[in-house]
């Protein structure tokens, strides 16, 4: 059995966002593989390590920094990387994004070889929550998300699932999409060794037309949606004290909440 | 020209980074309070591959270069100065020495388990009395046989505690000086060698600092690193390229203490607003992250030129330690400054940074040692 992880390349969370007008400037930003593709890998590896699965694919959409992003992958254990890479993609929507992925996922076999689709549930920047499930509706297969657990036990998978107050188990048929949150694993460090390895994994390069996605199908031109503007959310104002005798207070007070803050 | 850290070399500092802070940092107190460093991280550290970072694989280690394990340095010193220095003098002091001067039996039997973290080493020359002039050792090595026969008292051995594999340098013949100076491996628990008192310290309390006694200690003629002769040689490479590391060590711990100065102005608040406001505040922060920023370009200079094989790289190796020890020093006393009444106390960092800085400027060559060695490398035009 074979496992597949789509991870996408993110902005540190400790990054300062700025913006140039009302666009993002990226250019000091520092990227990381999203923190919840990272259960994702860690999970496909350790299924790996039990011998449940015996390749780990991880394929990754973006510009030459995705790369990145794989190599992490790679570093925590994963076998080969793919890197679809063309400058058409800039202004993809989550749509076109996961049918991108789904054709160099075909490309590599599709379902014939990989049984096992893993996911971050959400990307921390775009904040979509919504490739793993469009990809399983893409492929016709079941999906799995927000999952804490997940046991294979030949062709079937047993995974539960985080829901309000509770949680809910699924057996599901394979393939299916999993789609990976907090506490389904605590990754690894990946040791200086695995780094060394990492760097001698395969990536392979598609771009579109090795896919045989015409230009007009991403991108911005090929997307339902797209981003307008960024805005920064308003800086946080200092709190305001009222002093005094209590009646005068109390007046002050109804005064702000009517006149400057406008609630009642 | 570029300065830029290469991938691999980015996702290790991110990985060290990531591990010191979730698994070390918040245990350093508690290291400093208690004088030792759990057992659990150095196995942590073994795991990950940081005790032998620039050792080739086919001997255990990593395979990567000396700028990387300059960084893995930095980063863990940032966290605990005292798990900073376990790895620095096992790496540059032991693994170092055996990788260039170690036969290929002496490879395999001793260099390959140290790379791997599976036993930790010590570098033995300081005795009571020889310090910066190691030429006054008293410990001698006569040779009977296929052995050597080592006598005398080695003292302030980092690791002395946690180590199973020592690097001892005695005598194999006084008549002939410095050219006289051998270096021998020991292992624990070898007849006549015994571990003696531990020191109580002013700073990296969590790292051991013991005293070596030999008597009638017989070493396999086999354990000879290097020729006869050869020690001192041996010795003045260790410390150039260890001087890397403790400039590293020096850089961390500056880092650690200006990041918490940062935070700590930006929040506290006097006459009505942080202190960060206030200009003073503002030039010891910026003259901090200026003098740690040029610290650290040094001792990646320096770790550089070694990996480029570049013979005089022990100027910079020189330099760099020289110049971050004192930048440890003035940053993490501007620290406490900054901090006021409360980075005195213990329930701020900086007091353990303070204290942990001191030895920046003494071990692997005090300052005084330092400008020697850099005012005769410029004199003989280098
Ligand atoms: C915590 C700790 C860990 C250590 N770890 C190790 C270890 O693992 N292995 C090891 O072998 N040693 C170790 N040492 C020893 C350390 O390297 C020595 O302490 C150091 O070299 C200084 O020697 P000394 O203490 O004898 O001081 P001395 O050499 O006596 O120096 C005293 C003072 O005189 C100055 N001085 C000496 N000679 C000159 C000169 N020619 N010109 C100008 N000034 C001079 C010195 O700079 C210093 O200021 C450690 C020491 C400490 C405190």
């Amino acid at each position: 059995m074979k496992a597949v992880c789509f991870v996408k390349s993110v902005p540190d969370t400790e990054t300062r966002v700025r913006l140039t007008g009302n666009r993002l400037d990226k250019s000091e930003i520092k990227y990381i593989l999203n923190p919840y593709c990272e259960f994702a890998v860690e999970e496909a590896v350790r299924k790996k390590e039990a011998g449940i699965v015996d390749e780990v694919l991880v394929i990754s959409m973006g510009p030459s920094r995705a790369q990145e992003a794989i190599r992490s992958a790679l570093a925590i254990g994963a076998d080969r990387g793919v890197h679809i890479e063309d400058d058409n993609l800039d202004g993809s929507d989550a749509i076109v994004t996961a049918r991108v992925l789904v054709e160099a996922f075909k490309k590599e076999g599709g379902l014939d070889n990989y049984q096992i689709l893993l996911f971050g549930l959400r990307a921390i920047d775009g904040d979509t929550w919504s490739v793993p499930s469009m990809i399983a509706e893409l492929l016709g297969i079941p999906a799995v998300t927000n999952i804490v657990k997940l046991d294979i036990n030949g062709n079937k998978a047993i995974a539960i699932r985080m829901v309000e107050g509770g949680e809910e188990v699924f057996e599901v048929e394979l393939p299916c999409v999993f789609a990976a949150r907090k506490g389904l694993n605590e990754p690894r460090y990946p040791s200086l060794p695995s780094i060394m390895k990492a760097k001698k994994k395969p990536i392979t390069r598609y771009t579109i037309s090795d896919l045989g996605i015409p230009s007009d199908a991403v991108g911005k031109v090929g997307s339902f949606t797209e981003v307008l503007e960024y805005t920064l959310p308003p800086q946080r104002q200092a709190g305001k004290k009222v002093e005094g005798e209590p009646e005068q207070v109390v007046e002050e007070l109804i005064k702000f909440l009517r006149e400057v803050a406008n609630i009642i | 020209m570029r300065f830029e850290l290469t991938e691999e070399q980015k996702m290790l500092k991110d990985m060290v980074r990531r591990f010191a802070e979730e698994q070390v940092k918040p245990r350093a107190k508690k290291i400093d309070e208690e004088g030792q460093i759990p057992r659990d991280i150095i196995e942590q550290l073994a795991e990950l591959g940081l005790f032998g970072v620039h050792v080739p694989e086919e001997y255990g280690g990593s395979g990567m270069d000396y700028v990387s394990y300059a960084i893995v340095i930095e980063e863990l010193s940032r966290a605990c100065a005292s798990t900073g220095v376990l790895v620095s003098a096992h790496t540059s002091l032991v693994v170092d020495p055996i990788l260039k001067f170690g036969t290929e039996e002496q490879k395999r039997k001793y260099l390959v388990p140290l790379a791997k973290g599976e036993k930790i080493g010590a570098h033995a020359m300081t005795e009571p009395g020889a310090g910066t002039d190691v030429t006054s050792i008293s410990t001698t090595a006569r040779k009977e046989g296929d052995y050597y026969v080592i006598n005398g008292v080695k003292h302030f051995i980092t690791n002395g505690r946690e180590a199973d594999i020592f690097l001892v340098f005695a005598y194999t013949d006084k008549e002939k000086k410095h050219k006289g100076i051998s270096a021998f491996i020991v292992e624990r628990g070898t007849p006549g060698f015994t571990v003696g008192k531990l020191e109580h310290k002013l700073g990296i309390r969590g790292s051991s600092t013991a005293e070596l006694i030999f008597e009638d200690c017989k070493v396999p003629a086999s354990n000879l690193l290097g020729e006869e002769g050869q020690g001192f040689y041996i010795a003045m490479e260790c410390y150039d390229g260890g001087r890397v590391g403790i400039a590293a060590q020096a850089v961390g711990i500056a880092q650690a203490a200006y990041e918490d100065s940062l935070e700590f102005a930006k929040t506290r608040v006097q006459f009505g607003q942080p202190i960060a406001n206030f200009q003073a505040i503002q030039f010891k922060l910026a003259d901090m992250v200026t003098l740690i920023e040029a610290a650290r370009l040094l001792y990646l200079k320096a770790a550089w030129l070694k990996d480029q094989g570049i013979k005089s790289y022990y100027l910079y190796s020189a330099m760099a330690k020289l110049f971050a020890s004192d930048v440890a020093m003035r940053v993490t006393r501007e620290a406490i400054q900054i901090h006021g009444g409360y980075g005195y106390t213990t329930d701020y960092n900086v007091e353990r940074y303070y204290r942990d800085a001191k030895i920046t400027e003494i071990y692997e060559g005090t300052v005084e040692a330092q400008r020697l060695t850099i005012a005769r490398a410029i004199l003989k035009g280098i």
